[in-house]
């Protein structure tokens, strides 16, 4: 059995070498590079780009911008529709662009472009009471924006708070960067993508062209975190309209600094939680209130409150969102979109419950299992959260939790937190393409990505096991829209969907070797799983976790370390132990970040993101990271899909800053309920 | 450089992974991307060219420097090691091999930079240099246990966040620990 078994990552040798070949990275002849010129207002028009300095010096190559640069087919969706139109909706915004022999000179010309702007006042602040706010036709992806049910009842124990929580850049190691190329009406791209066959099709109706005449590449993507998703980001597009007006192969590489007006981020968040229980801790009411920001180039909604439609029982249940719409940077998918947020926001409150009612916050949970899906009705496919509480509980020695503010050990104030976590697990539709190779060997065919979550690994076990044959035989390849289709890596489904069609694919092999009694070369299947997935049974289909964690409070300077955080999770069948680890662990780390150190600032004055770079932007580093690990259960979901897997890219981050809030709050006896939880915020309330 | 100026480019001579090269190019040109765009050596990545990340993490003279901030014109016969350079021929090096073994990264894009710098560390340890977390400064050599491996390795993020696979990596090729 090769599923399930530790193997090193196929390509991890490659990467190792410095031989895996990232967006960009291709040697492509006669290459020139572009450099983007954003907006330095956030909201109006642009008057007059004066291109003279740039273009006289010696090496660029031309100057695009509105009224100069190739028309785009389709320029319904404003953000793509780069350098269509004088408007500018967000400080960023590409408003020209500069292609040269070479990077330095494009530099150095990129300076010299004198935009002129007719300035309109903007407006780049979410606040609560914020008089635009409106509600939404639906949310991400595809759901109301508001629900209820059930009569408010009188409750013994009330909780009424609210929640704040920072705009988040996603931050992948890579920044995003595209290399395109046209050869007479075809067009190829190098591209840093969650999905090519995705952003090939969204790339080709941009372009007015044929999906046939567009190839979209991604071999090896240094992250995405959502980032990297569709629709794509105008990058890719402005990358081809520059190739397509030199003529020649162009690269063009986002700046890091470039990243936090391009490329997206997750929208802040006001979240009002009003939990109304009996004294025994069950939830009679629950409410959730999502406030958050969209941007006037294109409107994205986060689904905060969806936790709250399906997580616990209660007799009543009101869940809604509202937007504001600012001249922003265009917002959309971070790692966990809706659960990462909504869950922080949850799972905080169920701590504040628990404390109300003077039970433990593992048995609060425990006591609001709910039968059904609350919100579909459906069953559950399989939701062992009271498991992965009560392993963690017993594993994390959560039953030395002292009371709030009481432990201190020398300098340090200590405290231990628990949250749940959830994250829906689903499959798209894909195809596969498994073949018998020259040498006998096997070699599976699919557009997938790995973008650092082992796909390619697991993909390969998937196809081992299923030809009976050992991982060696087998070569899976991926990243290429010319493959058969597959869906993009994201909202966790990547392998379901991706490994569902392998599996298929290999089973159907298997069947025709066996028919024609060997493996001769050249024999292949192609399988599709749409059909399948259209007829897959009613269940509410969700992974489910437990997240602990111990802090230590510095009583003098206010900084916190997390020593030890486990997690526990119930994902369905893993298809890798090692990289099944390893991404539930960088998932925990991206929460310790957001618990404790991640905060984009809006400049009000300026319209954008003020510490946009790595300096003012704090990821975690490995100082930051000290007793992290991550467990599981043995848990495949036969009704998840015929592998049983449920997804594990983003359920790692779900949940986790709540369980740091919930220690802090252990720890010190003060609630905060603004992230991120910074030594200045904590400082006025230390002893 | 004022409007319309032509660049002022240079010879600039580099021993790199061990070969001599010589490349005219622009004096402004970073040692990243004359490694990159020049020289075709895409291994050393780059995160943020400002210093911030590690990711184009490189050795010059055996010591460990940000590549994106170091001019390639400035260091005129500087022997230089990329991550190509770090095996021996087929062999890999160690960190490489506990690397892989280790799961100590995901997407890889900040891995060759953790490899140079993790090399640079274990060189530093040896020599004795102290770090912030160094309760011993007059020792001789510094063992590298894992606060020592967290601190002397945080200027190489990781947004995958692999960490622990990474700490657990160089606390392998350095011998169980110690590097003295
Ligand atoms: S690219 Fe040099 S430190 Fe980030
Ligand atoms: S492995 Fe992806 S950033 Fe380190």
């Amino acid at each position: 059995m090769e599923l399930g078994a530790p193997l090193d990552r196929v390509e991890g040798w490659d990467k190792v070498a410095g031989r895996a070949r990232y967006s960009g990275e291709q040697r492509v002849a006669g290459v020139c590079h572009a450099v983007a010129v954003q907006a330095e207002i956030a909201h109006g028009e642009v008057l007059a780009v004066d291109a003279t300095a740039a273009r006289a010096v010696p090496g660029v190559i031309d100057v695009l911008a509105y009224g100069d640069a190739p028309a785009l087919a389709d320029t319904s969706d404003f953000e793509l529709a780069v350098l269509q139109s004088p408007r500018v909706a967000y400080r960023g915004q590409i408003v020209a662009a500069v292609v040269a022999e070479t990077l330095e000179i494009a530099r150095h010309a990129q300076r010299l472009v004198r935009v002129t702007y007719d300035e309109l006042g903007h407006d780049v602040e979410l606040t609560p009471d914020h008089p635009g706010l409106y509600r939404p036709e639906k949310i991400s992806p595809d759901d109301p924006p508001d629900t209820g049910e059930g009569e408010e009842t009188p409750a013994e124990v009330s909780v009424d708070v609210t929640y704040e929580t920072p705009a988040f850049h996603n931050n992948p190691m890579e920044p995003h960067a595209t290399l395109a190329v046209w050869e007479g009406d075809h067009l190829t791209l190098y591209d840093s993508t969650q999905g090519a066959a995705a952003q090939r099709d969204a790339l080709a109706a941009l372009l007015g062209m044929p999906a046939e005449r567009v190839r979209v590449v991604a071999h090896h993507v240094g992250g995405g975190f959502g980032s990297k998703g569709v629709p794509p980001r105008p990058n890719s597009v402005l990358a081809a309209l520059c190739a397509r007006r030199v003529g020649r192969p162009v690269k063009l590489a986002v700046t890091r600094q470039q990243m936090f007006s391009i490329t997206g981020y997750r929208t802040p968040t006001f979240q009002r939680m009003r939990i109304g229980a009996s004294k025994d801790g069950r939830i009679a009411d629950i409410e959730h209130h999502v406030i958050e920001q969209t941007s006037t180039a294109r409107e994205f909604a986060e689904q905060s409150g969806v936790v709250t439609r399906m997580m616990y029982a209660a007799r009543a249940r009101r869940t809604t969102h509202r937007l504001a719409r600012l001249d922003v940077p265009v917002n959309s998918w971070m790692r966990a979109p809706g659960e990462c947020p909504g869950m922080y926001a949850l799972e905080s409150a169920m701590d504040e419950l628990a404390e109300a009612c003077g039970i433990d916050p593992v048995e609060l949970r425990i006591r609001n299992e709910p039968e059904r899906d609350p919100d579909s009705g459906n069953p559950f496919s399989s939701r062992r959260l009271v498991e992965c509480l009560r392993l963690g509980a017993e594993r994390f020695g959560w039953s030395s939790r002292p009371e709030p503010g009481t432990r201190r050990e020398g300098r340090h104030l200590v405290g231990m937190g628990v949250a749940a976590a959830t994250y829906p697990a689903a499959a798209r539709p894909a195809q596969a393409l498994a073949r018998v190779a020259d040498d006998g060997s096997f070699t599976v065919s699919i557009a997938a990505a790995d973008i650092g979550t082992g796909a390619r690994t697991a993909l390969t076990q998937i196809a081992a096991d299923a030809l009976g044959v050992p991982v060696a035989r087998v070569r899976v390849e991926i990243g290429d829209s010319a493959l058969p289709y597959g869906p993009l890596a994201g909202g966790s489904m990547g392998n379901a969907s991706w490994g569902w069609a392998v599996l298929r694919a290999c089973e159907g092999l298997r069947d025709g070797i066996a028919r024609y009694g060997g493996a001769e070369p050249g024999l292949e299947c192609r399988a599709d799983t749409s059909g399948e997935i259209k007829n897959q049974e009613a269940y509410a289909r969700h992974s489910f976790g437990a997240q602990f964690a111990e802090v230590r409070v510095d009583v003098d300077s206010g900084e916190i370390r997390v020593p030890r955080m486990l997690g526990v999770f119930a994902a369905g069948r893993v298809m890798n132990a090692r990289l099944a680890r390893s991404q539930f662990v960088g998932g925990m780390v991206m929460g310790l970040g957001m618990a404790l150190t991640e905060e984009s600032r809006m400049d009000r004055e300026f319209g954008d993101y003020l510490n946009h770079d790595l300096a003012q932007y704090h990821v975690p580093v490995n100082a930051d990271v000290l007793g992290i690990d991550a467990i599981w259960l043995d848990d495949p979901d036969p009704h998840a899909n015929p592998l049983g897997g449920k997804g594990i890219g983003e359920i790692g981050i779900v949940g986790a800053a709540a369980a740091i809030g919930n220690a802090v709050h252990n720890a010190t006896g003060h609630r905060f309920r603004r992230l991120p939880i910074s030594p200045p915020s904590v400082i006025p309330h230390l002893p | 450089m004022e409007r319309g100026e032509t660049a002022v480019r240079a010879e600039i001579a580099l021993r790199v992974n061990g070969e001599e090269r010589r490349v005219v190019a622009d004096t402004r040109t970073s040692l990243l991307d004359l490694l990159r765009e020049r020289l075709g050596l895409t291994g050393s990545k780059k995160g943020c060219d400002h210093g911030q990340c590690g990711a184009c993490t490189v050795l010059v003279d055996g010591r460990r420097v940000n590549a994106c901030l170091a001019l390639a014109v400035a260091h005129q016969g500087a022997d230089v090691v990329t991550v190509e350079g770090l095996a021996d021929g087929d062999e890999p090096h160690p960190l490489q091999r506990a690397f892989v073994e280790n799961d100590a990264f995901q997407c890889g894009y900040c891995t060759p930079g953790q490899l140079c710098s993790a090399v640079g560390v274990l060189a530093e340890a040896a020599r004795g240099w102290p770090s912030h977390v160094t309760a011993d400064l007059a020792a001789d050599g510094v063992e590298l246990d894992e606060a020592e491996i967290r601190e002397r390795m945080s200027g190489n993020i990781c947004r995958c966040g692999a960490y622990p696979g990474i700490v657990a990596a160089i606390r392998e090729a350095a011998g169980g620990g110690t590097a003295r």
